[in-house]
């Protein structure tokens, strides 16, 4: 009976798996058939002949790596100039006293409520004036205050003991010296995580990119796959080999990261 | 009360330095949350706002009016609130499923975990894509699977009474990793003392899944009920993929957030995205203190 439980429960997991990551298995496996063979019916679950071309070819027809590079350099300074606000303003709502504090605190978490779309057309406008408009920066400045972030790590510095605040004033830290050499080391968990759940939702923005760029020289990674799929048209093993471009970095991160991905998604989803 | 010296100390020490803690923070808010914002209220009751010069006529409430009478609107508030009908409880019995099946104690978690919630850290365009070429009329996989059953193929795509089911699929799919995580932590947070009475007992598994593990889950449940709801209510990227940047193939398939973006992008009518932004603000905004109300009320952990 328990045995018969057990394969049951194996069963019902690797089916359910196998449909969750069909899409994927999927996505590789058309990318590397010929044209001829997409188009069959019955359909192949493995290609006759690895067609590694659709890779050559979507990077000779779009600039993929120029995408490539733009969304790392998107992430790179958006993940980092988060950390760095996020860091700072934690630290003020959670360890400084001042007027306001509370106040202050609320009103941005009251903030969150406000979806991103709501934004656009001002921000819109925001860019063109400082003159930002089609540039990577335009793709960086809006997202470098994130609430979420900051009430995550507030919250987490508020569990920080007041004790080892004191001892460091004593020996004569500033606050300053004290955030950065105890705080930070210590919040190295709950900062890796928001470092890792910030770059997830960069690399894949889509609207704002949308909006905020027109040139194919500022395109990030999506946007950059959409625009290839409107340009070049249904080629759907060219298309698989660009999709497969898009998300392969994002599966090796998980793979890697799993345990602090799903340790802070489980905290409140997948927010900017 | 009387501040103790400490905390009379403690604030006069750090006056003036929290401001430069918080200044890199508060300035990208302001300028890009706080501000849009309030603009966004204000350009929904201007009549007539030019985005670029400022220029408007008046104030009132003609965007409310005008998209509350638009069809393409109403076809948006429509085909949102039939998505999330029945994509929030779908993918939630479905995740209630997965999440018991990865609570157990089995091999290879990791890597039934991997299988499982994959699909949240990938781009939307790219997965999209993928199942728009699933959903292909001619050589997709899902009308080959259908043939099997004796079912004639659909067109998804590009009949229009397919579209919506053809999101809700995809909806299903995309929503699920991330309702399984939040119920696999309600599940983690559950006693396990509960179900070693009920064992002794002599309990049932039947009867402790619907006595023990439902009713105490039921928090966690109302949860991602709500956190589902919200997120189903901006649906919009996925039209992309599918259809081309279309809402469906004979434009019939209107979002809430579609429309903001048309009215925005495409129309270049500001009252009107803005009118609708403040809409789809709302909603939100309702569903936001129905989900505190329940983190309040209801954690019983």
């Amino acid at each position: 009976m328990k045995t018969f439980r057990l394969i049951l429960i194996y069963c019902l997991l690797i089916i359910g798996g196998l449909i969750m990551a069909f899409p994927f298995f999927w996505m590789f496996i058309s990318s590397l058939k010929t044209a001829a063979e997409v188009n069959t019916t019955p359909p192949t679950f493995w290609p006759q002949r690895l067609m590694f071309e659709n890779y050559v070819y979507a990077f000779s027809k779009a600039p993929f790596l120029t995408y490539f590079k733009n969304s790392l350099i998107v992430v790179g300074s958006s993940v980092s100039l988060t950390m760095l606000t996020t860091i700072l303003a934690a630290f003020a709502f959670s360890r400084l006293k001042f007027p306001g504090r509370d106040f202050i605190f609320s009103a941005s978490v009251g903030m969150m409520m406000v979806p991103f779309e709501m934004l656009i057309i001002t921000n819109y406008t925001t860019i063109v004036k400082i003159g930002l408009m089609d540039t990577l920066t335009d793709l960086i400045l809006p997202f470098t205050s994130s609430i979420f972030y900051t009430y995550i790590l507030r919250n987490f510095f508020f569990s920080v003991p007041d004790s080892i605040y004191w001892s460091a004033r004593v020996d004569g830290a500033t606050n300053w010296r004290y955030l950065w050499r105890i705080m930070v080391p210590m919040a190295k968990p709950a900062l890796a995580t928001i470092a890792l759940l910030n770059a997830i939702v960069s690399w894949n923005s889509f609207l704002w990119p949308l909006i905020a760029t027109n040139t194919t020289a500022k395109r990030t990674l999506p946007f950059g796959l959409y625009a290839f799929m409107s340009a070049s048209g249904i080629r759907y093993e060219r298309l698989m080999a660009a999709a497969t471009i898009v998300v392969v970095p994002m599966i090796i991160l998980f793979i890697l990261f799993r345990r602090y991905i799903v340790e802070g998604v489980s905290r409140g989803g997948l927010k900017g | 009360m009387r501040k103790s010296k400490a905390e009379a100390e403690q604030k006069q020490i750090f006056f003036g330095e929290p401001l430069l803690y918080l200044l890199p923070f508060l300035i990208g808010l302001l300028i890009f949350t706080v501000y849009p914002f309030l603009n966004a209220l204000l350009i929904s009751f201007k009549e007539n706002y030019n985005l670029m010069t400022g220029a408007f006529t008046g104030f009132g409430w003609g965007s409310y009016s005008r998209i509350f009478s638009d069809a393409n609107f109403i076809n948006g508030l429509k085909n949102t609130a039939l998505y999330v009908l029945i994509v929030v409880p779908v993918s939630t019995v479905l995740s209630l499923l997965a999440a018991s099946l990865l609570n157990q104690k089995v091999k290879l978690s990791g890597l039934f975990q991997t299988a499982y919630f994959v699909p949240m850290v990938t781009s939307v365009v790219a997965v999209g894509l993928v199942w728009k070429w699933m959903f292909n009329y001619d050589y997709g996989l899902l009308n080959y699977f259908l043939s099997f059953f004796g079912l004639a193929k659909i067109n998804w795509l590009n009949n229009p009474a397919y579209n919506l089911p053809a999101l809700i699929i995809f909806g299903i799919w995309n929503k699920m990793p991330l309702t399984i995580i939040l119920l696999l932590a309600g599940y983690q947070n559950i006693n396990p003392q509960y179900y070693v009475a009920a064992r002794v007992d002599g309990a049932k598994p039947r009867n402790i899944f619907f006595r023990i593990t439902l009713p105490l889950l039921a928090p966690t449940i109302g949860l991602t009920l709500v956190v589902n709801t919200i997120s189903s209510s901006m649906v919009f990227m996925e039209l992309f993929p599918l259809f081309n940047g279309n809402p469906g193939s004979a434009y019939s398939l209107y979002t809430i957030v579609y429309y903001l973006y048309d009215m925005f992008y495409n129309q270049w009518r500001l009252g009107l995205a803005a009118a609708s932004a403040v809409v789809l603000f709302l909603i939100v905004m309702v569903l936001t203190i129905i989900q505190l109300y329940i983190q309040r009320n209801w954690q019983n952990y």
